[in-house]
């Protein structure tokens, strides 16, 4: 067998000025499409020409909530669920900074669905970006709240009798000003959703659609991370401005990518500016006439 | 005058002197949900931070308002929230993570009487133990016990000092008879109110170590936007912040947060002595209940029987060197508390048969007189007779 | 480069040279950067790295245009490309 070949002085990445070098390699399997997601969250963060300093990358647990770990920014890695919630303190402490939530399909939207749902209808100023590989990987492959109805997991060995979500209608329903999906390998669209959802003011959410050979691929007949990847892009279809609602994943029909939804709306803090000066309009905006009352019969 | 800091006497309920000591000491982040008894909290917040130009935010549950003022103090801004019994349980989790990522903040647990919902409206002092270790593993933490209004504002203040300098979650266990009740408060004015700020880095960011123990056992704290693009994890770290997967690491990292308060009781230690230099019993006691404890040891004394209180202004950690002592010197100790047995273990675990301990208890729902106390003091001295 | 009809401003343009590098050691040998390389620089190497996973090498070199996608593809940090315009000539 030949010798293992280590060159003598390490080539140095373009990416490394942004990455914890001293924890390179990272724990992700080969072929994990966490990875190229981070590469993308970190091409963006250069190309939204946000200062550095301004930005906090948070996740939370599971294969996903490493990424905080690996980019060299100020990054936290939170409770299993509280990524958002954490984020919320953040960028209401710091309006000026601008923080970007990384975490999984699991983490993200079944423990932490309910902070998902009520950070979206404040419109919270974050960009949540959602590695969604269909199960729970850190774990060893259970059921995750997107797992495909009749997709086998380790908890749902004959398969899955759920249904799952779909992560970018709830986004757009609950308030969202950005949604976007795209799968691992429409990298270069990944990143420049990730600058756009970076450059946008409110809630934005980009989802992927990223290989986990090693744990859903394995059990699902799909082995190898090339054909996940491959897979994955060959179901999708391209539609821009697709109605969130029917942005389905359907890996027979269709696996909507694009983005779905590019929108202004007042975020969380513009409000509350707005009504601590005193410029809201006390509610019903209509008002109420007193002398009206009840004249019309209920029923 | 500033209107952060409402110099002058007040007439206020224990749940507002808690949101005015808050801004006194600088807090201008707030996340909460609403609960009975502390709702007030929350709402005396909301009312006044705008004004001082601070945030609040209602989170969607005490989970969310828990993670939000961690992330209220990681950038840069004192945080608190509120709670009472149940959402204090949905905290746990999160409190750890504040634990272990050394985050200043203060949690107000204005207690009723549970479990689980138990009576919203009425007094309890029933997560005594379950703030010391209510969430997971291997931890210290500081909880004060207000047992006033004017304790309410001045010990909010000593949570954030305390937070900030030891860069722990405090507790403020105060309990619904202490949030409720109106009382006179005196609120200082700024410049005799003494403030504490976490110690941030002096070195550049390629030299900064996160967790790497300063003054006191304690790191240096950059915030979030400082430049110093650190690591902040819940997992088990080294003193860069990196996660660490060995035991060894867990020994250090442990062994520090642990010892920051342990090797500092005598900056967090904080007791009040009534009538105790003769005393041949002595009532320990907390929150309300050493309110009513004070009436029976004044009644007592003028009946000539020698006792004497050690009022507990720091709950957590517990005096354990001066209870170990005392119980040496007196022939009865006395606990009074609205529960059905919690800080008494304390006392029993450090008398070690030295004096007899007991517990003068409420399940919840009312407070303890001072004639169920002055009782037990009788019946501890025909004992010992 | 093979064309299926000659470009009309095929003189003007000017393809771009590129030149690969692999950190050998942070390669998991998952065959991305090989599969979606455009021009099949890349081949999987009979060596493996320190972690013994086999990794890429450019075996033909010179059809480098510099695309990056191996780049933007590896979820390693493990590769990446130079334009070397300049000195190719």
């Amino acid at each position: 067998m030949t010798p293992p070949t280590t060159a003598a002085v390490q080539p140095v990445h373009p990416q490394d000025h942004l990455l914890r070098t001293d924890r390179i390699p990272h724990i992700w399997c080969s072929g994990c499409g966490i990875g190229i997601v981070f590469g993308a969250l970190m091409a963006a963060v250069m190309k939204s020409g946000t200062p550095l300093d301004d930005v906090a990358v948070v996740s939370g647990i599971g294969c996903t909530g490493r990424m905080a770990g690996y980019i060299k920014l100020d990054s936290f890695h939170t409770t299993h669920g509280r990524a958002i919630p954490f984020a919320t303190g953040l960028k209401l402490a710091r309006p000026q900074g601008k923080v970007v939530v990384a975490s999984g399909d699991g983490d993200l939207l079944a423990i932490g669905g309910n902070h998902f749902i009520h950070a979206a209808r404040r419109n919270m100023d974050l960009t949540i970006i959602c590695v969604n590989n269909f199960n729970y990987g850190m774990t060893g492959g259970q059921l995750a709240p997107s797992t495909p109805f009749g997709a086998k997991t380790t908890t749902t060995p004959l398969g899955s009798p759920d249904e799952p979500f779909n992560f970018c209608a709830l986004a757009a329903a609950c308030g969202a000003t950005y949604v976007a999906r795209w799968t691992a390998l429409h990298v270069r669209r990944l990143t420049n959703a990730i600058t756009e959802a970076m450059n946008k003011k409110g809630f934005s959410f980009v989802e992927v659609i990223a290989p986990c050979p090693t744990a859903f691929g394995r059990r699902n007949k799909i082995r190898r991370a090339l054909d996940l990847l491959r897979f994955y892009y060959d179901r999708s279809v391209v539609k821009n401005q697709l109605d969130p609602g029917e942005a389905t994943i359907d890996f027979d029909h269709s696996l909507a990518v694009g983005k779905f939804l590019d929108i202004e709306r007042p975020t969380f803090l513009d409000h509350y500016e707005m009504v601590n000066r005193g410029e809201v309009e006390a509610w019903p905006a209509t008002g109420v006439d007193a002398s009206a009352a009840g004249k019309r019969k209920a029923g | 005058m500033s209107k952060a800091v409402l110099t002058g006497t007040h007439f206020m309920n224990g749940d507002e002197a808690c949101c005015e000591g808050a801004l006194a000491a600088g807090c201008r982040f707030f996340a909460g949900y609403p609960i009975t008894p502390a709702t007030e909290v929350a709402e005396c917040m909301s009312r006044r931070l705008p004004q001082v130009g601070g945030v609040f935010i209602q989170m969607e549950d005490e989970i969310a308002s828990m993670a939000a003022i961690l992330g209220g103090s990681w950038g840069g801004v004192k945080s608190m929230t509120s709670t009472s019994g149940p959402g204090f349980s949905l905290m746990m989790e999160n409190i750890g993570l504040g634990v272990c990522t050394e985050t200043p903040c203060v949690v107000c647990n204005v207690q009723r009487a549970g479990p689980s919902t138990g009576l919203p409206t009425l007094v309890g002092q029933g997560d005594m133990m379950q703030a010391r270790w209510g969430s997971h593993g291997v931890y210290e933490i500081i909880a004060v016990a207000p047992s006033s209004p004017q304790e309410m504002f001045d010990f909010t203040i000593k949570a954030f000092n305390l937070s900030e300098r030891f860069r722990v979650p405090v507790m403020i266990m105060a309990d619904e008879v202490v949030g409720h009740m109106n009382e006179r408060v005196v609120i200082p004015s700024p410049e005799a109110i003494h403030l504490v700020e976490r110690a941030k880095p002096s070195v550049p960011p390629e030299q900064y170590l996160p967790y790497q123990a300063g003054p006191e056992g304690v790191p240096f704290m950059a915030n979030y936007g400082d430049g110093y693009h650190m690591h902040v994890t819940g997992l088990t770290h080294d003193e860069r912040g990196y996660p660490v997967m060995e035991v060894w690491a867990q020994e250090q990292m442990t062994q520090r947060i642990v010892g920051k308060i342990k090797n500092n009781l005598e900056h967090i230690l904080d007791y009040d002595l009534v009538c105790m230099d003769d005393a041949e019993v002595a009532v320990v006691a907390y929150g309300i209940s050493a309110r009513s404890a004070r009436g029976a040891v004044l009644a007592a004394r003028e009946q000539g029987i020698k006792v004497g209180l050690v009022k507990l202004n720091v709950a957590w950690p517990f005096p354990e060197d001066f209870i170990r002592d005392l119980s040496g010197r007196v022939k009865a100790m006395i606990m009074p508390e609205i529960n059905l047995g919690q800080m008494v273990l304390e006392l029993e675990r450090l008398s070690q048969g030295r004096c007899p301990v007991s517990l003068v208890s409420h399940p919840g729902g009312g407070i303890i007189t001072p004639g169920r106390i002055l009782a037990a003091v009788r019946e501890s001295l025909k004992e010992a007779a | 480069m093979k064309y299926w009809r000659e470009p009309l401003d095929l003189d003007r343009i000017k393809v771009t040279r590129g030149r690969v590098t692999v950190v050998l050691d942070r390669c998991k040998g998952c065959e991305f950067c090989i599969s979606y390389c455009s021009r099949g620089v890349l081949a999987m190497s009979k060596k493996f790295n320190r972690k013994g996973y086999h990794y890429p090498e450019a075996a033909e070199p010179a059809k480098c245009v510099n695309c990056h996608f191996c780049e933007v593809i590896c979820p390693e940090f493990a590769i990446f490309s130079e334009d070397i315009s300049d000195t190719a000539g």
